[in-house]
């Protein structure tokens, strides 16, 4: 009997031992990836300043001089989230109320599991859509010199961001009580009072949550930006400029950056930036889906 | 009660089972390159394809040569090289005195060895009524000065530049036979491929872009550059100005199979298969 027991205990520690590792493996990449990039990102400082690099507004990485300047690059990823923003929220939340207020049982069995499969397209499949079907579209459509700019690249970020945005915005309006509802409609209010005065106010730290990581999603995206914004590390005037974001920069050019050379510094230095941005725009959408998971009583 | 103790045991014997498992796999891709019957080739995604194609062929012929031939860039080839994780480094360009000194620290001896030649084609939208460029206005357009059809023997509009990235092969080799080391206008939108250019301008009425010879088609027309056709021809007499030499830099003078895999790609048959891949055979 007493080896039964110590061989169960044996057992169970193993178990608990393999799934601790497990979980504390990702803690360990996090802080691996965490060090690795400020290892690396931070001896660019060295040669230039954080406020040339931060505002400088010439990208020339290869030249000599060089010039390290990621303001149009920052910009490039600005502009194309934003548009990408606009895209997303329209849509996916647009059609998250659709599939949870207004779809009749049918719709929403085929709307929602479609939607998601959106999200296993992979982000080349996209890009490539992008660049030789929608970019020569919109170039003929517009008159513009070229279709591959800061438009295009929102425009398929924005679908590509859908999912996730649709997906969890969908998710937090299910989670508003039905009495919520009830109460509104019992109190006279028609179908679209209920919606935008209750339920959307009731879901809305869960729709917040929802575009932010939208937002991430968007930011970090490299392969279609690389192949859609046309890559000209200018500061935009208009959505109809090509651009160049930070993440295809570094797609793009780590593969032939001289290794400990400046622009490999630099290029990790994009990372680190990209890294914090992302970084905030998660711990932002963690507070709010807390907050709003106790404003309803639900236990997070 | 000895089973118990015997499972006891084994629990014990595979997790230390697992972790020489881990060990060895950590440890593998460092004791693999060593091994006298394999060859590990990597570096410029335009000598990639004559790698791959040449690799194939010489496998066939050699079974118990096993060749990996992998792309990511000249530098990312020059650097494995430098670390000793390849054997052969494909690059589009000659190493850089950076890049050698590192290598001398190293204990690593570079050698260039020439596998053929490549051409640059200036290409625009086969509707474009331009024909033919100087260097001097190709040098314009790719620095800003000329911005518009017009001023470049086309019928007008805005000339929409297209570039390689600034950190590739094919963009070092342009800036430095064409463009002097003039900075490219920084609104010329810079794409990481061969391929995306050459799609781009077959897309693009007002578009100029570059590309190596072997990705020319009938999507894209070829400028005459100096009044010189790029072809195969001009590029091998000298005539053309925007060819380069293609590399495969190795540790020393190539010894064994990679000497064997050499003498097969500089072949005639091999030096054919460079040019069926669009390059131009050293022939």
């Amino acid at each position: 009997m007493k080896f039964t027991i110590r061989a169960g205990v044996v057992k169970e520690n193993i178990y608990k031992w393999v799934f601790a590792v497990s979980a504390f493996a990702s803690l360990l990449f996090l802080v691996g990836i965490t060090i690795t990039l400020f290892i690396e990102g931070l001896p660019i400082f060295k040669e230039v300043g954080f406020f040339d690099l931060l505002f400088g507004k010439l990208w020339y990485p290869t030249y000599d001089p060089a010039d390290f300047g990621i303001f149009p690059l920052i910009m490039g990823t600005v502009w194309v989230t934003v548009g990408a923003l606009v895209v997303c929220v329209i849509l996916g939340v647009g059609s998250a109320l659709y599939i949870n207020e207004l779809a009749g049982k049918k719709q929403r069995a085929i709307l929602k599991p479609m939607i998601e499969i959106l999200a296993a397209i992979p982000s080349i499949v996209y890009g490539f859509f992008g660049m030789v079907i929608v970019a020569p579209f919109i170039q003929n459509l517009l008159g513009l010199p070229t279709g591959l700019c800061a438009f295009t690249g929102s425009l398929i970020l924005g679908i590509m961001a859908l999912p996730t945005v649709c997906s969890i915005a969908e998710d937090a309006l299910s989670f508003v009580p039905k009495s919520f509802r009830e109460a509104s409609l019992a109190l006279g209010a028609n179908r679209w009072q209920t919606m935008v005065r209750v339920v959307i106010p009731a879901a809305g730290s869960g729709i917040s949550t929802a575009i932010i990581l939208g937002m991430s999603r968007a930011v970090g995206e490299t392969m279609t930006v690389l192949m859609v914004t046309g890559g000209a590390a200018v500061i935009p005037h208009s959505f109809f400029d090509p651009v160049r974001p930070m993440t295809s920069t570094i797609a793009a050019e780590m593969g032939e950056a001289v290794m400990g050379g400046a622009h490999y510094h630099a290029l990790f230095a994009i990372g680190l930036i990209l890294f914090l941005i992302t970084f905030i725009f998660n711990v932002i959408a963690e507070t709010i889906s807390r907050k709003y998971r106790l404003k309803l009583g639900l236990s997070g | 009660m000895k089973e118990l103790s015997k499972s006891r045991i084994n629990t014990g014997k595979i997790v230390a089972l697992l972790l020489l498992v881990m060990l060895i796999c950590f440890s593998m891709p460092v004791n693999s390159f060593s091994a006298d019957n394999s060859i590990t080739i990597t570096g410029s995604t335009t000598v990639l394809p004559i790698a791959q194609n040449t690799a194939e062929v010489f496998m066939d012929r050699n079974p118990d040569v096993n060749i990996s031939v992998q792309g990511g860039g000249s530098g990312v080839g020059i650097a494995s090289l430098i670390d000793g994780t390849c054997d052969i480094a494909d690059a589009s360009r000659p190493i850089k005195d950076k890049e050698l000194e590192k290598a001398v620290s190293r204990g690593i001896d570079p050698t260039a060895n020439v596998i053929a030649m490549d051409g640059i084609a200036v290409i625009v939208h086969p509707s474009n009524t331009a024909t033919a460029l100087t260097e001097k206005q190709l040098k314009d357009i790719y620095t800003g000065k000329i911005s518009d059809w017009s001023q470049a023997g086309g019928s007008g509009g805005k000339i929409v530049v297209i570039s390689r990235d600034s950190a590739s092969g094919t963009f070092e080799t342009f800036n430095k036979l064409a463009l002097d080391k003039v900075r490219v206008r920084p609104d010329a939108l810079m794409q990481a491929s061969n391929k995306a250019v050459a799609t781009i301008v077959a897309k693009t009425p007002g578009a100029i872009g570059y590309v190596g010879l072997g990705y020319l088609s009938s999507n894209v027309k070829a400028l005459f550059i100096d009044g010189v056709k790029p072809s195969n021809e001009t590029v091998l007499t000298g005539d053309y100005v925007l060819a380069r030499p293609l590399f495969m830099y190795t540790n020393g003078k190539p010894t064994g199979y990679v000497k064997a895999f050499f003498d097969f790609v500089l072949s005639e048959e091999g030096q054919k298969m460079v040019e069926n891949l669009g390059f131009v055979g050293l022939k």
